[in-house]
């Protein structure tokens, strides 16, 4: 895919992603909008991830550790045909299949999460089974910058080094806000770079709304041989919508009829 | 105390996981054992020096151990995560949870020096809430074996299962009890015949249950014993047939007195109508007296002469 298709999909994916809160009327608006740019490069441009492989081991594998920001997954699922777009319309309804948080119901989603500093470990496991078995699949895990905070992260980062696990690639959605306000203020994660290294993985950091930068940085895999990589990705919260960009309140505010018709024109606009 | 069998003492159920997964770890090239720092305790030392390639070491972190067994078990393997039971089912229940039994991931997790095995360690490595903790969790069976060939055939059968167990035992050596029949996760095993009263027993009070049972015998009362290997499902079916054979059903587990064994039969018995004389024998609610195993289970009356005179106290009220 080139880097204007990239961009007209990430586009797309913002106006599915607030379509699909606005009728659920829930969701986690703020984090999905400012990690879909990174899910849109993993999927469009880096990971070997489709429905026609899905049952195959030796296919990479995605795993989203910050399950609350699921309907940036789910919008990228459905548009690379895991199941039908028309689905999309029963987030959250009674009996739908498209709950809050990533299951294994939904095809093309790996692993339940929700429950936050769960996803990396799982990562490890998965890299370290390929590693094995010498399978060429390659593990990616989205993290959210607040969730480091739980200290099963870090338990999982010593041991991808340990094991050396090169396979496995760690993104952070360093969007600088949670659920209480700053993530500086909350309990600060810097400095990030030194921590990730201290724990023996290479880091990369870049700006995770820039398309061509996120395909460069993920397209450098490995960053270092023998090494768990890490991309620090700094994003912005609720990006794509003027009045939603670094409001804490869009934690898991859902757009009124007014808010979400503006949303659209206003990314009508950058179209 | 006067009748009681002096009991042929095997080896310890963690002696014979130690076997059994070489023995298992051999016949299936997929299988991985994951340990934090656990493979001493586990007795898994000799395995590990003999097939290095078959462990995963994790170091200590039991949360990161549920989630890499996890994990593992996704990208194909099979997989026996092993760390003492205190820690398993409680530092690491939320990975248990979301990362095994809802993901359905087959990741037979096995608990180490359970119940009061750790003995005068204290509270700190007494397990007396995995069972409560993992009986509220979803899809996951959970087996406390009662003997040598209990914890061979409940490794075999995890493992076979496809699916999430935990498995729970101790480390001192006990003695093998008299087998007849298959083996079966989810089915009790009867150990003795009896008309009078029955003991449903787990774990490592199953023996203990046994020789209670022989001692009454002594004084003229037909007690059953039962091994209820598998506390969750609970064999319901076997628990009702007790309960409407017997006037008198002891249940008995080293666990907390909530959640556990206990509490799961008297639902049982209750839904379906029947009201036999009961009694739960299991660790009160507090941090025990300092002691070893045996101490312990003795000054709360888990032993054979305690569990004998629950159980004649309970016959002669009816």
């Amino acid at each position: 895919m080139t880097l204007d298709e990239l961009k007209r999909k990430s586009l797309s994916y913002r106006r599915d992603i607030l379509t699909f809160i606005y009728q659920a009327g829930a969701g986690h608006t703020g984090g999905s909008l400012s990690c879909i740019d990174i899910i849109n490069v993993l999927y469009n441009a880096i990971m070997d991830i489709r429905p026609g492989n899905w049952e195959s081991l030796q296919r990479d594998v995605y795993i989203q550790s910050k399950g609350h920001s699921v309907e940036a997954l789910y919008v990228v699922l459905a548009d690379l045909g895991f199941f039908d777009r028309s689905e999309l319309r029963t987030g959250n309804r009674f009996q739908t299949r498209l709950i809050g948080h990533p299951t294994r119901k939904v095809p093309g989603v790996e692993h339940n999460t929700g429950g936050l500093g769960h996803g990396l470990s799982v990562s490890v496991g998965l890299a370290l089974a390929a590693k094995l078995d010498k399978r060429s699949s390659r593990v990616f895990c989205l993290l959210g910058d607040g969730e480091l905070s739980e200290g099963s992260n870090w338990e999982a980062a010593m041991s991808a080094a340990h094991y050396k696990l090169d396979n496995l690639t760690a993104v952070v959605d360093r969007n600088g806000l949670q659920i209480t306000g700053a993530t500086a203020r909350v309990n600060d994660p810097e400095p990030l770079e030194d921590k990730w290294s201290a724990f023996g993985w290479a880091v990369r950091r870049t700006d995770g709304h820039d398309i061509a930068k996120l395909v460069q940085a993920l397209g450098e895999l490995p960053f270092a041989e023998g090494k768990p990589g890490v991309l620090i990705a700094d994003t912005v919260k609720g990006r794509g919508i003027s009045f939603i960009e670094g409001r804490v309140e869009w934690h898991h505010k859902v757009p009124s009829r007014e808010q979400y018709e503006l949303a659209m024109r206003e990314l009508e606009v950058l179209s | 105390m006067s009748g009681e069998t002096v009991r042929e003492i095997g080896k310890a159920n963690l002696e014979v996981f130690a076997e059994i997964t070489e023995e298992l770890a051999g016949a299936d090239p997929s299988l991985l054992v994951v340990t934090s720092d656990s493979r001493g305790s586990a007795g898994l030392s000799a395995f590990a020096a003999r097939m290095p390639e078959r462990m995963v070491e994790v170091g200590i972190a039991e949360q990161n151990l549920v989630g890499v067994a996890a994990g593992l078990a996704a990208g194909g393997r099979r997989v026996i995560a092993v760390s003492p039971a205190s820690f398993l089912a409680a530092r690491s229940l939320e990975q248990i949870k979301h990362d095994v039994c809802y993901s359905d991931r087959p990741v037979v997790l096995v608990g180490i020096s359970a119940g009061v095995s750790y003995g005068a360690l204290g509270s700190t490595h007494h397990s007396l809430h995995d069972f409560a903790a993992l009986r509220g969790i979803h899809n996951i069976t959970v087996v406390a074996p009662a003997d040598n060939w209990e914890t061979r055939e409940a490794l075999r059968a995890a493992l076979a299962a496809g699916r999430p167990v935990y498995i729970r035992f101790g480390k001192k050596p006990l003695p093998d009890l008299p087998h007849r029949g298959a083996f079966s996760l989810g089915k009790g095993r009867i150990i003795r015949e009896g008309s009078d009263g029955a003991f449903i027993a787990t774990g490592e009070t199953v023996w203990r249950a046994l020789t209670a049972a022989e001692a009454l015998a002594q004084t003229g009362a037909s007690v059953a014993v039962v091994s209820m290997h598998t506390v969750k499902p609970l064999d319901a079916e076997l628990v009702c047939a007790l309960g409407r054979s017997v006037g008198a059903v002891v249940a008995v587990e080293e666990h907390s007195e909530h959640g556990g064994l206990g509490d799961a039969c008297a639902r049982v018995l209750l839904e379906a109508g029947l009201a036999p004389r009961y009694r739960v024998a299991a660790i009160p609610d507090e941090y025990t007296v300092t002691g070893s195993q045996d101490e312990i289970l003795s000054h709360y009356g888990i032993s054979a002469s305690g569990l004998s005179q629950v159980m004649s106290a309970l016959l002669s009220e009816g």
